[in-house]
């Protein structure tokens, strides 16, 4: 079983986000950054997967700067074979640029199955995944959050409102994980150390042509303060008055 | 319930600014321990810590150890714990990779300790004791017993104990009484009970290698005839696998005050065979070798604790509103203000924070330090270090534990009732951090190490060294007017711990007792002073990166340093002269009193 994850490397969200002086992006002073929650799921379903099948290959391939490779480093010591980064100063806003460089790659790798996490948590586009597909010309199934393989076919879980979809589908295909499908594991002392090891190849990224881009960053209008409008019993009929006229909620 | 979240950012600042990690690494065998990867393996060990050891700290206070059958079973959640830690390789830590170990820099191992510490203390003590008993064989053990035992103690499958103490024989190890009879063939049979064996008996690994102190048949009396032994609880069949049941049984465990989840052991010896390790009658050279070790991680416990104490406390003050603000409500829409706002709680905050960080900048510098005694290649850069280390373990041990303790103290404090309610977590901190003041060398233990043995080693070359060090820091940092308010302060220390070196020379060599009335006073104003060096490094640290603008979007974290720094020299380093005037006084009226009039 041969299998490629695409992560990226997001800012941790624990932070207050201040705006760069470009107002175009998240100022980056400050910043901690790890892999996406969704994508560490995604390696770590490749890595059971490998297990499961007692062979095989686990390939992380990210898109991004150079720091890049912390994150593709802590996938290693998670227990991934080898990595490769598409090196770009950052990753493009326009998601269709970032799937045909990372189609690029993978096209002819001879990969059974392409993981994604189903969205990264600082952009939130939830499209790389798909493009990729469609640029491989393989199936893709989203949102996946049970996911079993019997020989050359397999069964996912897709977890809708209020009701699961089962979808069956052929290898190779290309899979974006969702919330559930398993919790990652930590990488192990013994994992660091491997991973200094393993290879970890570095390239630039084949961008192409860009059309999207953004244009203005702002952050939420701040919210105003509260109003006490009383005390006790007295206060409510102004209190209903308001929430009526003003808050409109009743 | 309480949380802890590992302080990375001060960890990082302190390893990369203060302690050196850069000259570490770059010793003759750490190659392929660079900064960055110490760095993950610090951030990966903190995370196992955060969410696989803290979460069961609690209720491995609440659910104790238990003794059934002779077998010790561990709180829920320990066996599962100790196994991914091990298969995760962090037994191996710091061990030569020609047992399986991952031979990284001790100086990761004293930051992982504080990480253990602070998450579970009883879970620490497992491994904690291992590698002790690691440290002992790999020294004086003979290549056979090398061979058989060390690959089992280094991947963890193996655990290893400190067999010292005896119910008469504590702090004067001595008068012992356990026997060892040879065997003829090579081997010992060892008779007698020890008390108090942390994790002398558990259910986390397949078996226990006791290294147990004994005495010869023809040994001299005291400490020069006891030697040391290693006991497995089941005898290795040669393809190493534990093979029958040793003559080792446990009596019972004890019913303490804290670390509930540790099992403290009474083991019976009954003609248990076991191996010397080392030579005949020099057994304490090995014990030193644990004991060494032991001591600093013991001031581990005390940091860990602290920080994890200070961190609920921290929460509980930016979160309770109680009253107001001494000049005017600071929330005035909210029914009271956070107590974060008054004086008295800032006072008992900034104290732990104080302590804390200016402790974690002593201890990782020793644990540097550790590494360099061991690999610098140039003899006189290892004497140094060696210097130093020795001269900082009985500080690092007993005042990082007694000032913790009432750290933690303070931080139960600021709950107010709530820190004596159970469930917030305070309670147990304060209990768990009781004990480092008294195993591995009481505390006064130390003190009389500190002055005893540390003081005149070499002709006082150690204490002489070490006052240059800090004399020269000062100097350095005194070349910016700025810093003057911190140098002063220090200096002032400084000369009164100078001062009470010649004083106890002078008194302690006409009356011993002199010596020993004044040893805790004396460690005190040395833990005061080392305290205040690291925080004079901490500030002139601090400003270079504020005035190069060097500060990672977080001018805040260097700003707050000045400002603890502040506060340690203004409100707790003036306790070292009190200790210098309770210490000129003298002998005196602590042996004056006769016992019948106590």
């Amino acid at each position: 079983m041969k299998i490629a994850v695409c992560i990226k490397r997001v800012p941790v969200m624990e932070v207050k986000f201040a705006i760069a002086a470009s107002g175009t992006a998240v100022e980056e002073a400050g910043l901690k950054y790890d892999v996406n929650d969704f994508d560490l799921w995604a390696v770590e379903a490749a890595l059971q997967l490998k297990e499961k099948a007692g062979a095989g290959e686990v390939v992380v391939l990210s898109l991004g700067p150079d720091a890049a490779q912390e994150q593709i480093r802590k996938a290693l010591a998670m227990g991934a074979d080898r990595g490769v980064l598409l090196k770009a100063d950052a990753a493009p806003s326009d998601g269709l640029a970032i799937a045909r460089a990372l189609a690029a790659e993978l096209q002819g790798g001879g990969y059974d199955l392409v993981l994604f996490g189903k969205m990264a948590i600082d952009s939130s586009n939830q499209m790389t995944g798909v493009m990729v597909a469609e640029l491989l010309g393989l199936p893709v199934v989203t949102n996946v959050s049970k996911l079993e393989i019997a020989g050359a076919t397999g069964t996912a879980h897709r977890t809708l409102e209020g009701a699961i979809e089962v979808v069956r589908f052929p290898l190779p295909a290309v899979l974006t994980v969702d919330e559930g499908l398993n919790k990652e594991r930590l990488p192990s002392l013994k994992g660091i150390m491997a991973a200094k090891k393993k290879p970890l190849d570095v390239k630039p990224a084949a961008l192409g042509e860009q059309k999207v881009s953004v244009r203005r960053m702002e952050l939420p209008p701040e919210r105003a303060a509260g109003r006490i409008v009383g005390e006790g019993a007295a206060a409510v009929p102004a209190l209903v008055g308001l929430l009526q006229t003003e808050a409109k909620v009743l | 319930m309480p949380a802890f979240k590992a302080p990375l950012d001060d960890i990082r600042f302190v390893l990369d600014e203060i302690a050196g990690l850069a000259a570490v690494s770059a010793l003759p065998g750490f190659e392929e321990a660079t900064p960055d990867l110490l760095h993950t393996v610090v951030a990966e060990g903190a995370k196992f810590c955060e969410t696989v050891l803290f979460p069961i700290n609690q209720s491995g206070d609440i659910e104790g150890v238990r003794l059934e059958d002779g077998e010790v079973k561990t709180p829920a959640g320990f066996k599962d714990a100790y196994t991914q830690y091990r298969e995760g390789g962090w037994t191996g830590l710091t061990a030569d990779p020609a047992y399986g170990g991952q031979g990284l820099p001790y100086i990761i191992s004293t930051v992982m300790e504080e990480l253990l510490c602070a998450s579970n203390l009883s879970f620490s003590m497992y491994p904690g004791l291992s590698h002790g008993a690691y440290q002992a064989m790999s020294q004086y053990g003979s290549d056979e017993i090398k061979e058989r035992f060390m690959a089992k103690l280094v991947d963890g499958t193996w655990s290893g104990t400190m067999c010292l103490t005896e119910a008469h024989a504590g702090t004067d190890l001595g008068i012992l009484t356990t026997r060892a009879v040879p065997a003829g063939d090579g081997a010992y049979h060892i008779t007698g009970t020890k008390i108090f064996i942390s994790a002398g008996e558990h259910d986390l690994t397949e078996n226990i290698l006791h290294l147990v102190l004994a005495k010869l048949p023809d040994a001299p009396a005291g400490t020069k005839g006891i030697s040391m032994f290693i006991v497995p609880k089941y005898l290795p069949t040669d393809e190493g696998r534990p093979g029958t049941k040793n003559g080792v049984t446990c009596g019972s465990i004890e019913h303490k005050m804290g670390i509930k989840a540790s099992a403290t052991c009474v083991l019976n010896f009954d003609n248990a065979k076991g191996w010397m390790v080392g030579e005949a009658h020099k057994g304490m050279r090995a014990m030193f070798v644990m004991m060494n070790g032991a001591r600093l991680a013991v001031g581990m416990q005390g940091l860990g604790l602290a920080e994890v104490a200070y961190q609920n406390a921290l929460a509980y003050a930016k979160d309770r509103v109680q009253g107001r603000a001494l000049t005017g409500p600071k929330n005035p829409t909210g029914v009271a203000d956070l107590i974060v706002v008054h004086p008295d709680v800032r006072r008992g905050l900034l104290r732990q924070k104080a302590f804390i960080e200016g402790a974690r900048a002593l201890a990782y510098t020793v644990g540097a330090q550790i590494d360099i005694e061991h690999r610098a290649t140039d003899p006189a850069v290892r004497e140094a270090a060696a210097d130093f280390v020795a001269l900082m373990t009985p500080v690092v041990k007993a005042f990082l534990t007694d000032q913790a303790f009432d750290c933690t103290n303070i931080a139960l404090q600021t709950l107010g009732g709530h820190g004596y309610i159970r469930e917030f977590g305070m309670e147990q901190y304060v209990r768990d951090a009781r004990i480092a003041q008294i195993y591995e060398g009481t505390n006064g233990v130390q003190a009389l190490d500190l002055v005893g043995r540390k003081l005149p080693m070499e002709g006082g070359r150690l204490v002489r060294r070490w006052f240059e060090l800090v004399g020269a820091d000062l100097e350095a940092a005194s070349a910016d007017d700025a810093n003057t308010e911190f140098v002063q302060p220090v200096r002032k220390a400084l000369l009164e711990l100078q001062k009470a070196t010649m004083l106890l020379a002078e008194r302690g060599f006409a009356n011993p007792d002199e010596a020993g009335a004044a040893a805790s006073d004396y460690l005190a104003m040395m833990g005061y002073t080392a305290l205040g060096h690291m925080w004079v490094k901490q500030v002139v640290a601090a400003r270079r990166h504020l005035a190069d603008g060097s500060t990672n979007g977080d001018r805040r974290f260097y700003e707050a340093k000045l400002k603890t720094a502040r506060f340690y020299v203004q409100k707790m380093l003036p306790e070292s002269s009190a200790r210098w005037a309770a210490l000129q006084a003298g002998a005196g009226s602590v042996m004056a009193v006769a016992v019948e009039e106590f």
